[in-house]
């Protein structure tokens, strides 16, 4: 199940565009969903929105449900329990940031992507988004130096504390910053559990298992088994900052290949998404 | 004898209104909006001899006496000349005279604010009032139902609450006895009220007040007599005010309350409080901080956005629109604070030696509710660039209300192993850092004379003896001290000194610390090391920060900050011995 990777993972190659494609779906609907969000909205109405969305243009399984936070939850306040991720009665305000996150899974391929917006004007949540970029230029820049994923954390780590920001990814589950995604098996019954499929799961903890005989994880973190050199394959990467109350994050797939050509040992799945356009247009 | 004050530059006329003359004045360009200010009791227009031209260069400010006071003549009889309705006929006819055209904006202190209150909650005037600026002075009728309302539902808390604003009230019950207080007005009182004032008020002895007083005093029981018994028998009951309202609270009134104003939303539609640490007479005592509040309240109902304070920190109400300054604001605990107060409204001046933090700090502080912010990149401990900086924050931003000296550096390392360099290099910072901003914004809060308070960043080491700090722990305890001791030196002047200590907080000073005695590579492991400890520990700045906006608010003088820093305060006080065990032990570094 594990993707093979040299040739398979060229700049056209079908797998890829199959990933492009379904990335390309979750975005839209993230587009959609924000657009029809209005105040007193509930954060389980705009996940229950996502999924329909998504359900009505043929997404079937899930490498999770889609996630919406609202307000100070976007940058995970006072979070101690993985249960706190999931969509909750909180109802948006003018003025409050919110964050989509979804990863449906369409023709098999998989996407795990993450929308921030605010509903009406949210100078902080803008910065938090302008300042995005340098992360996503930092990610790159050092996979392709091949760096150990775990000192490329530190050095996001570094990027948010001189911005003067909180690393908030490290609420997720293991504090990853990123984590392996790969096709998925259809079936025609795909339960899930705590959100996550179970298709995707078995196929994380088969990497998991893999990896760790030699010396690998699909989950980028802090920890010591993220102390290896980026993994070819294809890595959905979150950053996600916060700041007093405020969160904001992308998160897309980076593709990394064994190539020995630098540009082509790793690139963003694709460059038209919202947050990358919108940072084109203010320049 | 001093001069009795004047107002300088005013244009004087006569507007006539129900039977008097009344002396009205004008400062400031007509075309502008107008503000009129309305004194309270026993007072004449030259109580805002000290607020007025801090407003002329942007309002078309209108003072005048209240009937019976100041230069304007009093109603024949007394008796029945001085109520509402009448006093609600001179502001009509001043306002006519003034603004025929555009509605003015109100202020009013003590009596001027209680006749205000009806001006901006009656149905004659509406379309008359664009905003009203309400001190000391509460209306009539709320006061009627604030107490009506105790005295049906009377809980334990009520009765206290009843109790404690009748206690305050002593003198209304005394201008209700017949001629009386105008004997004592016109014998001793009338001679000794300016040294009342100024000892106990804490008013400025400036001229104020002016020779009229025995007669303003005399004629002015009569707004007692003709209004308080009769309004709060019968409060109206729709007393809803139809302009958005600011009302400012000195905490320190000994006339009122500020529990009388706990249900004022239900009457004020759009209302914004401000609350300040003085007494009673504020356009006195606190001209600067009242000129600023009125300003930024007039010119944001004038571009039509009366809820225009976008600050939703918790100590909005104290800190909006002052000016902060805080030291070492580029990391950790200086940073936090700085957005603290930028959250609750306040200017922040960012000082810190690494420049671009600094304007980080500034343009982050922008966002979240500062109205205006600037970063400066000084060193705290180079005496002339602070001089620069001091003279340099006076003439653009102004005279600096809260002042957080914070900067500081960590230095470990046992006695012998610190070098002389050493001491001068963490002295120089936490130690002369304070020192020069105390000496010279310090000096500016005092010769303003306005009051303002100065926040040390100490430390626990500060009263905790460590054989691992001693020369950290030696810069802190001067500062300490030196908090202490200023503290006592401001406090005649309404300036408070706190010192804030505390204890492990996780921010960057672990991974700057010099580590005396060992070399370069192992100076990297020992600070990656109490970097990665104070991680575990894990207490955020966020929290340092409340603790100083919280001890500002409250005037603390010692504040230790994290249970440790507390555990050790009271080891230091109990059990001094323990303490000294403790600093025997080896650092775990
Ligand atoms: N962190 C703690 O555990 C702790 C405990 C007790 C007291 N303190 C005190 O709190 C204060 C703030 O420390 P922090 O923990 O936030 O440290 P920090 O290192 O995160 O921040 C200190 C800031 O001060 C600036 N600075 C240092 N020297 C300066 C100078 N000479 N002029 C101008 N700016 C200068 C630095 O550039 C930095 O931005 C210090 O006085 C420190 O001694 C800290």
């Amino acid at each position: 199940m594990t993707t093979a990777v040299t040739g398979e993972l060229s700049v056209d190659s079908a797998e890829l565009r199959g990933f492009r494609q379904v990335q390309q779906l979750a975005y839209a609907c993230a587009e959609a969903v924000a657009a029809r969000l209005e105040p007193g909205i509930t954060e389980r109405e705009a996940a229950r929105m996502q999924r329909e969305w998504l359900r009505e243009r043929g997404v079937r399984d899930w490498f999770h449900l889609p996630f919406a936070w609202f307000g100070d939850r976007t940058a995970f306040v006072n979070f101690r329990i993985p249960l706190q991720f999931f969509p909750t009665n909180r109802r948006l305000e003018p003025g409050m940031p919110f964050i989509l996150d979804m990863a449906p899974v369409y023709d098999g391929y998989t996407a795990d992507i993450g929308y921030s917006g605010s509903l009406g004007i949210n100078p902080v949540q803008d910065k938090l988004m302008a300042d995005l970029e340098a992360h996503r230029e930092l990610i790159l820049r050092e996979v392709r130096e091949r760096r150990p994923l775990r000192e490329i954390y530190e050095d996001v780590d570094r990027l948010m504390v001189r911005q003067g920001y909180a690393n908030r990814h490290r609420a997720y589950p293991f504090g990853v910053i990123a984590h392996k995604i790969d096709r998925v098996k259809e079936r025609r019954w795909s339960p899930h559990v705590f959100g996550f499929g179970t298709q995707s799961l078995k196929g994380l903890a088969s990497d998991a298992l893999h990896g760790h005989r030699d010396g690998w994880s699909p989950l980028w973190s802090p920890y010591r088994f993220s102390d290896h050199p980026p993994r070819p394959g294809l890595w959905a990467v979150e950053p996600h900052l916060g700041f007093r109350g405020t969160g904001a994050k992308f998160e897309e797939i980076l593709v990394v290949t064994d190539s020995r050509d630098p540009e082509q040992s790793a690139f963003w799945l694709d460059d038209d998404l919202p947050h990358v356009r919108r940072w084109a247009e203010e320049k | 004898m001093t001069v009795p004050v004047t107002l300088e530059g005013a244009r004087e006329r006569r507007v006539r209104a129900g039977g008097v003359e009344l002396c009205v004045a004008e400062l400031g360009d007509p075309g502008q909006p107008t503000v009129i200010l309305v004194h309270g009791y026993p007072d004449s227009k030259e109580v805002w001899s000290e607020v007025a031209p801090r407003l002329a260069d942007r309002f078309h400010v209108v003072l005048y006496d209240v009937r019976g006071h100041g230069r304007s003549t009093a109603p024949k009889p007394l008796r029945g000349g001085f109520t509402l309705e009448k006093l609600t006929d001179d502001f009509l006819a001043v306002a006519d005279a003034v603004s025929p055209d555009r509605p003015v904006h109100l202020v009013g202190h003590d009596w001027g604010s209680v006749q205000a209150w009806e001006f901006a909650t009656i149905k004659r005037t509406e379309g008359r009032i664009a905003s009203f600026t309400s001190m000391s002075g509460p209306s009539l009728d709320h006061f009627g139902h604030w107490i009506n309302s105790r005295l049906k539902r009377p809980t334990p808390r009520r009765v206290g609450q009843l109790l404690g604003q009748g206690a305050k009230s002593w003198y209304v019950y005394l201008l209700h006895t017949p001629v009386l207080p105008e004997l004592a007005w016109r014998g001793p009182l009338g001679k000794t009220w300016p040294r009342i004032l100024e000892r106990v008020e804490k008013v400025p002895g400036d001229g104020y007040p002016t020779p009229s007083l025995p007669t303003d005093a005399a004629h002015g029981a009569w707004l007692y007599r003709d209004n308080v018994r009769t309004r709060l028998r019968r409060p109206r009951p729709d007393a809803y005010a139809h302009a958005p309202v600011q009302l400012i609270t000195p905490l320190g009134d000994a006339f009122l309350s500020e529990r009388l104003y706990d249900e004022l939303e239900l009457w004020v539609p759009q209302l914004i409080r401000r609350t300040l640490p003085a007494k009673h007479w504020i356009p006195r005592s606190r001209p600067a901080q009242l000129a600023s509040w009125i300003t930024e309240f007039v010119t944001s109902v004038e571009g039509g956005r009366p809820e225009s304070v976008t600050a939703t920190g918790k100590y909005a109400d104290r800190f909006g629109g002052q000016l902060v300054l805080v030291t070492g604001a580029g990391s950790g605990i200086g940073r936090a604070t700085a957005y603290a107060f930028a959250e609750a409204g306040a200017r922040v001046v960012a000082v810190d030696r690494d420049a671009e933090a600094a304007i980080r700090t500034a343009e982050m502080s922008r966002l979240i509710g500062a109205p205006e912010a600037w970063a400066e990149t000084v060193d705290v401990s180079d005496e002339q660039a602070m001089e620069k900086l001091a003279a340099k924050v006076a003439t653009e931003y102004g005279v600096v209300d809260v002042l957080v000296n914070n900067a500081g550096i960590g230095l470990s390392g046992s006695f012998f192993d610190t070098t002389p360099e050493d001491w001068k290099k963490v002295l120089d910072v936490n130690l002369w850092g304070v020192i020069h901003g105390c000496r010279l914004f310090g000096k500016q809060m005092a010769e303003r004379g306005q009051g303002g308070h100065i926040v040390n960043t100490a430390s626990a080491a500060a009263y905790q003896p460590s054989r691992a700090l001693p020369a950290y722990s030696t810069s802190k305890a001067a500062v300490l001290m030196l908090s202490e001791c200023l503290r006592a030196e401001l406090a005649g002047q309404g300036i408070g000194v706190t010192a804030i200590c505390p204890g492990l907080v996780n921010t960057n000073i672990t991974s700057t610390a010099h580590f005396a005695g060992v070399d370069a590579e192992e100076e990297k492991r020992r600070q990656k090391k109490s970097a990665r400890l104070y991680g575990l520990r894990n207490y955020p700045p966020e929290k340092v920060a409340d603790a100083i906006l919280r001890a500002v608010v409250r005037g603390e003088a010692v504040v230790p900050v994290t249970p440790e820093a507390r555990g050790a305060y009271l080891m230091s006080r109990f059990t001094p011995r323990a303490l000294r065990r403790i600093a025997r032990l080896e650092p775990p570094l």
